[in-house]
């Protein structure tokens, strides 16, 4: 199955811009599309998870790159 | 014939069980279904103070919960159509007061003066504020008038105080038009009542 793969730049923004800007970016997707998310704030890690609890998208992967933070996130 | 009926040993068991399973069913499709809801109460209006409720309403509906938040007293000026908050340090003993610009061993450094003494320097309120906003500006913090728009666009209820309007002869013109309501503490209080999480900002 192909999976359409969207991107998020969240890169230098801090709470709660990453979290906001996620929702918005996830909103416009179809359920099981992809979102890949980069940002720099530490706090977003915890919090991208939280986000992803509480709205039942799916975590798929959460680490620590060169310039901050990628995560993928399957929309529900 | 020979044939058994069923053995209930302990009908009283079973029934407990099966109760105790239908109830937890039940009681998970309930949570399930529950959409979380917070109320806030705004009552400052400056610009230290407006962060906590836009941030966290903004945050909470992001998450899919359904928020309030009632202004009152100060916390009106959040609402005015021209935000010109402002930060005093004056009964603000534990605001840092932090360079915004120059080389990171300044920045890192408090002004080492008491802030009770800075504030009796003229225009020192003028001088924080624009410090404070320039550091927000450097380390990717949304302003005030951001978060405002976001917590409308995610469909946070903006309730005024119609009290306060009349005490401090506010004209209505002079805020938003997305304010939902200008009501009472009696009005507000029922929706809090129902609320998961209720905060005094």
């Amino acid at each position: 199955m192909s999976e359409t793969i969207h991107t998020l730049d969240a890169r230098g923004l801090n709470c709660p811009l990453p979290i906001l800007r996620t929702k918005k970016a996830i909103s416009a997707l179809a359920s099981g599309e992809i979102l890949e998310v980069t940002a720099t704030d530490p706090g977003s890690v915890k919090d991208l998870d939280s986000f992803c609890s509480q709205t039942g998208h799916e975590m798929l992967s959460s680490e620590q790159i060169d310039d901050g933070f990628f995560f993928k996130i399957r929309k529900a | 014939m020979s044939s058994t009926l069923p053995v209930v040993d302990n009908p009283t068991a079973d029934l407990n069980n099966w109760f105790d399973q239908r109830f937890d069913e039940k009681m998970a499709a309930r949570e399930a279904a529950h959409v979380p809801s917070m109320t806030i109460i705004s009552t400052k209006g400056t610009l230290d103070m407006a962060y906590p409720p836009f941030i966290l309403a903004s945050t909470a509906a992001a998450l899919g919960w359904d928020v309030s938040i009632f202004f009152t007293f100060y916390g009106l000026n959040l609402l005015k159509r021209d935000l010109d908050l402002k930060v005093s340090p004056l009964g603000n003993p534990a605001m840092p007061m932090k360079l915004p610009e120059g080389p990171a061993w300044i920045k890192g450094k408090d002004i080492p003066m008491p802030t009770s003494v800075m504030t009796l320097i003229p225009g020192f309120e003028k001088m924080a504020t624009g410090m404070m906003m320039k550091t927000m500006d450097n380390k990717g913090i949304a302003r005030i008038d951001q978060l405002r728009e976001m917590c409308i666009e995610a469909d946070v209820k903006l309730v005024a105080c119609q009290m306060t309007v009349d005490l401090f002869d506010y004209a209505k013109e002079e805020f938003i038009p997305e304010i939902e309501e200008w009501v009472g503490a009696a009005s507000f209080l029922p929706r809090a009542l129902k609320a998961d999480v209720n905060l005094f900002v």
